[in-house]
């Protein structure tokens, strides 16, 4: 789990909100328009428990991605980033604070809007399982729109289908295909819907390097060719040097960012990072 | 190893839950069998406890050679076995027949025990063979008692006036008490007693008893008084002790109970065959769960036998604890059952619940030995895992081994089983001692290949389901990824399904010919006969001719004649009328025959045609019971069948020469048709006699057998149900199963956006799927197997038709969906409520 005991003050719940917002995080922000982004949280906070339980795994995250960029989000183990992915991504409810995707508040949907946000404007890739065995490669690509009823756009599926290099395999059932080719499907089913993000956790993680390379070039492709939002979890510095720009998180904060960031320049800041987190 | 079985059994116990229900429902079936055939053997043994208590010995005077009635002794006899040494009191016995009528004039019990009897009291006022309730003994020819169960089927209270007939005339008698009487135990029939004089001249002869029962002295010798007894009787009186008599009861309440008992056993097998399905089921998804952590024991060094042992000692616990259930819940089964043979009045007499030591045995017994054989291909399979699976971390199903020489042997089964079911078919009668093997052959063979079915058949509802769209898809491709659990589950639903399809289709083509027979053949509205004797008084027919209602009528009006050496009963029947109440149908000549040739024309049935080598046009001398000769022409033969006289002449030329009435039954064509209107109104005519019985077709086929096949077979459908229960158990199981298997699978939907009620939705369709899939199965082997039995019987049913019962099949798969429903509802309700992360993140 992705939990940082808290070491703070913050104990009673209203206090957390009265807190002053942490006007130094968000100066290292590029200064963008609200409205370039795919997706914004503003003092984003997740808390499990209470009492003795308590564990804070957002401390009052604020972060925008923008549109049509390709986001890593980096950090130890415990530092939150699966949690940062999951609340703004829908899948988990929020604490405190606010998550805006387009000009939607997230915050305030109920469980079936969320589903359908879920389904019509995310879209995305997972570490393993992503692919429904039951059904062919194309189907699973198409599943979010079959499930909304909708029927693709045939010229863009192509495009995708073309793209990751399917186009042969498209019959073929999850368990006919290789660990690499899975993931290109998944990839595809992310992309097909024209989501207005793509949130990936760790799909690289079972990958072979080769296989993995081929799946962080479809990502950066799909910003820089098709126009598409990525945001990416993951805490290879490989795989974060696909990305535009690396946002670094340390016991539930931002702590770092990077832009057009190299392998090395990755590792250099997450060294960095890890000594002071272990003390 | 036990240590590691406990655990599991414990760790896995809401997963273990359902594979108990199952056990424990099988072994409850077993021991309710057990407990209930128990009880009612001990209940017909105890049934004429307060009959017999004070009988030492007792008399039946010899049948009256003469008149072929039962003998009877008169008041000397009493008297004088009053005066042997060591009698304390004798008790005379008067017994007959009486129809009794409800407070408000319907006929009471009228298939059932209709007694009627004297009573006789002792020194102290009371016979003990009747306790009084309430009220007083009868004094006087019009005062009557009746038996707590006439009491309460009639509505009577004491004060009443009850309506009864002997063999006549309605009798209006005054209920001066309520007895309690051994008769009527449990039967739901009627008992009336009247004072001793009284009984003796309605139901016997003025001062004459036909028995006596002796009570003897304390200390006095039964054998010694049955000899003594014996002198002061005529030859070839029978006399019993009560000794003999209570060994009489017991053995024959054995010999009834044995058979019953072994007929229930079988319907409790099927139970724990389709029960076996489940477990065995349940016993593969927990070894395949937990493959990497038995790999993790073999890498450690556990044996492989260690492994197998470690499930079956699982198996072993599980049994043991679904006996110990199973044994409670038998006791509840055994009540349910005599619930279910008291509400068909078959009359198992009542008395308290009766658990024999060796019956908690059992339940033990089979609940452990059920479990393990159902566990013992899992455990097996369980062995096989190799100990590097602990090392990889992702799942790997073990591969699905070729069905390939599974297929072939099922094929084979299914070929040998059809093969004997048709020649068992075709061979008749004598086909009936060998149909059960093929039949269960044939049984098997469709469960060894339904893995191999189940692909092809599920994928013929595609077009179907994809009308649901993705929950559907999902659906069908979930209910063809495990072809074997699928097909066991569907197998368990198949059994129960075959059984009850073969069994209606039996049994509705059975009671379909009989009524379209009667129906055919009886034209007329009502059939109305005696309830006591053969024949009605020829009143009834006079009663009837006065009837507005009534638009023709006939007598079935019988006389025995001579022809040559042999005796012919003729039967008189109304040349002008009969054409409106019969139809038989004729091999040559017709109805009209009746009232042409002089009134002289005999039609004769094939059987008494063959019988006495009678043909057509024959001319036949026959000597009437007053002496008088003439010469009758066989102007017809028409097919035998129950329902019609086997001869039939005109009345007008039989009826001179008749010394007294006696109409088998009276044949009557009414206005309204057969409605209970009309019934009631016909009653009336009749003064509302509870002697006499009025049948339209329906009720003739009914009595001709109809009306026994329901009700055995709404018996069969309740002793099946358990079977039913338990394979839906097995469906609940699966499907609980396969969402816990598939828990990720369903988070990654939910992340992807499937609504938690298409979630639902797609379980809901899987599990109808399965059910409909063992459903059709059970319903196609089920004809088949219905076909064949009819075959069988049809000698003994005349004029049997197989008769597909469509509406009640269709009703059988709209179960079937049902079961689908309810057995979804808890797995898919999980499934919907699934919170999407934990469920992305589990194993």
């Amino acid at each position: 789990m992705e939990v940082v005991i808290s070491g703070d003050t913050l104990c009673q719940e209203g206090q957390s909100i009265e807190r002053p917002p942490r006007i130094g995080m968000h100066a290292t922000l590029p200064p963008s328009a609200p409205e370039s982004y795919a997706a914004h949280a503003t003092d984003l906070t997740k808390v499990y428990g209470t009492g003795d339980t308590r564990v804070v795994a957002l401390d009052a995250v604020t972060v925008g991605f923008v549109r049509s960029r390709f986001t890593a989000i980096m950090g130890p183990s415990g530092s939150g980033k699966s949690t940062l992915m999951h609340c703004m991504a829908g899948l988990d409810s929020l604490s405190f604070g606010s998550v805006r995707l387009g000009d939607t508040e997230i915050g305030s949907l109920n469980d079936r809007q969320l589903t359908r946000l879920r389904r019509d404007r995310i879209g995305f890739v997972f570490q393993a399982f992503n692919l429904l065995p039951t059904l062919s490669a194309v189907e699973n690509i198409t599943l979010p729109m079959d499930i909304a009823g909708r029927k693709p756009d045939r010229a863009w599926l192509e495009s995708i289908v073309q793209t990751v290099g399917l186009a042969d395999r498209l019959d073929h059932r999850p368990g006919q295909l290789s660990g690499g080719q899975q993931q290109r499907v998944a990839v595809a089913r992310a992309l097909a819907g024209r989501p207005d993000i793509v949130f990936a956790d760790e799909p690289t993680g079972n990958l072979d390097s080769r296989s993995g390379a081929e799946i962080l070039e479809f990502l950066r492709g799909s910003t820089s060719a098709l126009g598409q939002t990525v945001v990416m979890v993951t805490h290879d510095p490989v795989a974060a040097s696909y990305a535009d720009r690396v946002v670094f998180l340390a016991d539930g904060r931002i702590v770092d960012e990077l832009h057009a960031p190299t392998a090395e320049a990755v590792l250099e800041r997450m060294a960095r990072l890890t000594p002071a987190h272990q003390v | 190893m036990f240590r590691t079985a406990l655990r599991n059994v414990l760790a896995h116990k809401a997963r273990l839950l359902m594979t108990m229900v199952a056990v424990l429902l099988g072994v409850a079936f077993v021991v309710g069998t057990l407990v209930f055939t128990d009880t009612v053997g001990n209940a017909y043994k105890e049934r004429y406890l307060t009959t017999l208590r004070n009988v030492s010995v007792q008399v039946t005077p010899p049948f009256d050679q003469e008149s072929g009635e039962p003998g009877t002794a008169g008041e000397d006899t009493l008297r004088r076995l009053q005066r042997l040494p060591g009698v304390a009191s004798v008790t005379g016995s008067v017994k007959g027949f009486a129809a009794v009528a409800a407070k408000d004039g319907r006929p009471l019990a009228e298939d059932k025990v209709s007694m009627a009897g004297n009573y006789f009291p002792q020194a102290d006022g009371k016979d003990d063979r009747h306790p009084l309730i309430t009220g007083r003994a009868p004094t006087g020819p019009d005062e009557v008692l009746v038996d707590t169960s006439t009491a309460d089927q009639g509505g009577y209270k004491v004060g009443d006036t009850v309506r009864l007939a002997i063999d006549g005339p309605v009798l209006h008698k005054k209920l001066v008490g309520i007895v309690r009487t051994d008769n009527t135990s449990g039967s739901g029939g009627t008992a009336v007693f009247f004072d001793n004089a009284t009984a003796q001249n309605l139901l016997l002869k003025p001062g004459q008893y036909d028995g006596f029962s002796l009570n003897a002295e304390r200390g006095a010798s039964e054998q010694r008084l049955a000899t003594e007894a014996r002198d002061l009787l005529p030859k070839d009186s029978e006399i019993s002790t009560g000794a003999q008599l209570r060994e009489q009861q017991r053995a024959e309440a054995a010999e009834g109970t044995d058979g019953l008992g072994q007929v229930l056993l079988v319907f409790a097998a099927i139970a724990l065959f389709v029960g076996i399905f489940v477990i065995g089921n349940t016993f593969t998804m927990l070894v395949t769960q937990r493959s990497q952590e038995v790999a993790l024991m073999r890498a450690v060094g556990a044996e492989r036998r260690q492994v197998t042992r470690s499930v079956l000692i699982e198996a072993a616990l599980l049994g043991l604890s679904a006996g110990a259930a199973g044994f409670l819940l038998g006791i509840g089964v055994a009540m349910a059952m005599r619930q279910l043979f008291a509400s068909t009045g078959s009359g198992v007499p009542d008395g308290p619940l009766v658990v024999a030591p060796g019956t908690v045995l059992v339940s033990f017994l089979v609940g452990v030995v059920v479990t393990m054989l159902a566990a013992c291909l899992p455990a097996r399979r369980a062995a096989s895992v190799p100990p590097v699976a602990a090392l990889s971390t992702l799942h790997t199903p073990p591969p699905a081994r070729s069905l390939r020489r599974r297929n072939a042997l099922g094929v084979a089964l299914i070929v040998i089983g059809v093969l004997g079911v048709v020649f068992a078919a075709s061979s008749g009668e004598t086909g009936r001692t060998i149909v059960l093997f093929p039949s269960a052959l044939l049984l098997i063979g469709i469960i060894v290949v339904t893995p191999a079915l189940s692909g092809p058949a599920i994928a013929l509802a595609g077009p179907l389901l994809r009308r649901f769209g993705v929950p559907g898809t999902l659906a069908l491709g979930n209910a063809r990824r495990n072809p074997r659990r699928t097909a066991s589950t569907a197998s368990a639903l198949m059994i129960g399904l075959s059984m009850v399809t073969g069994l209606t289709v039996v049994a509705v083509s059975a009671t379909t010919s009989l009524h379209q027979r009667a129906e055919n053949t009886v034209t007329a509205d009502f059939e109305i006969s005696s309830r006591k004797s053969d024949y009605l008084p020829a009143s009834v027919h006079d009663a009837l001719a006065k009837s507005t209602a009534v638009t023709s009528l006939s007598p079935r009006r019988q006389s025995v004649v001579r022809m040559g050496d042999n005796e012919l009963n003729l039967t008189g029947v109304d040349a002008r009328s009969i054409g409106d109440l019969l139809d038989p149908s004729f091999a040559s000549g017709s109805l009209a025959a009746l009232g042409a040739g002089g009134g002289k024309n005999l039609l004769i049935d094939t059987t008494t045609a063959d019988t006495y080598g009678l043909a057509m046009g024959r001319r036949v001398p026959v000597v009437y019971g007053d002496g008088s000769r003439d010469t009758l022409r066989i102007g017809g033969i028409y097919h035998n069948d129950e329902f019609l006289p086997t001869t039939m002449m005109p009345l007008a030329t039989l009826q001179p020469h008749l010394k007294e009435i006696e109409d088998t039954s009276v044949l009557v064509h009414t206005k309204d048709g057969d409605g209970e209107t009309v019934r009631r109104s016909l009653q009336r005519a009749l003064d509302q006699n509870p002697l006499i019985r009025l049948r339209n077709t329906d009720d003739l086929a009914d009595s001709a057998g109809g009306g026994a096949i329901t009700l055995l077979l709404n018996m069969l459908y309740g002793l099946l149900a358990m079977a039913v229960v338990i394979a839906v158990l097995g469906v609940v199981n699966t499907l609980a199963m396969s969402v816990f298997e598939r828990t990720r699978e369903i988070g990654m939907l939910r992340a992807v956006g499937l609504q938690p009620e298409q979630t639902r939705r797609m379980i809901h369709l899987e599990s109808v799927l399965i059910s409909l899939f063992g459903a059709l199965l059970g319903i196609g082997a089920g004809i088949f197997l219905g076909w064949a039995a009819g075959r069988m019987v049809s000698d003994s049913i005349q004029g049997y038709e197989m008769v597909v019962p469509w509406g009640r099949i269709a009703a059988a798969l709209a179960g079937a969906a049902l079961v689908g429903v309810v057995a979804g509802l808890w797995p898919a309700r999980r499934a919907a409520r699934l919170n999407v992360l934990t469920a992305l993140k589990a194993d």
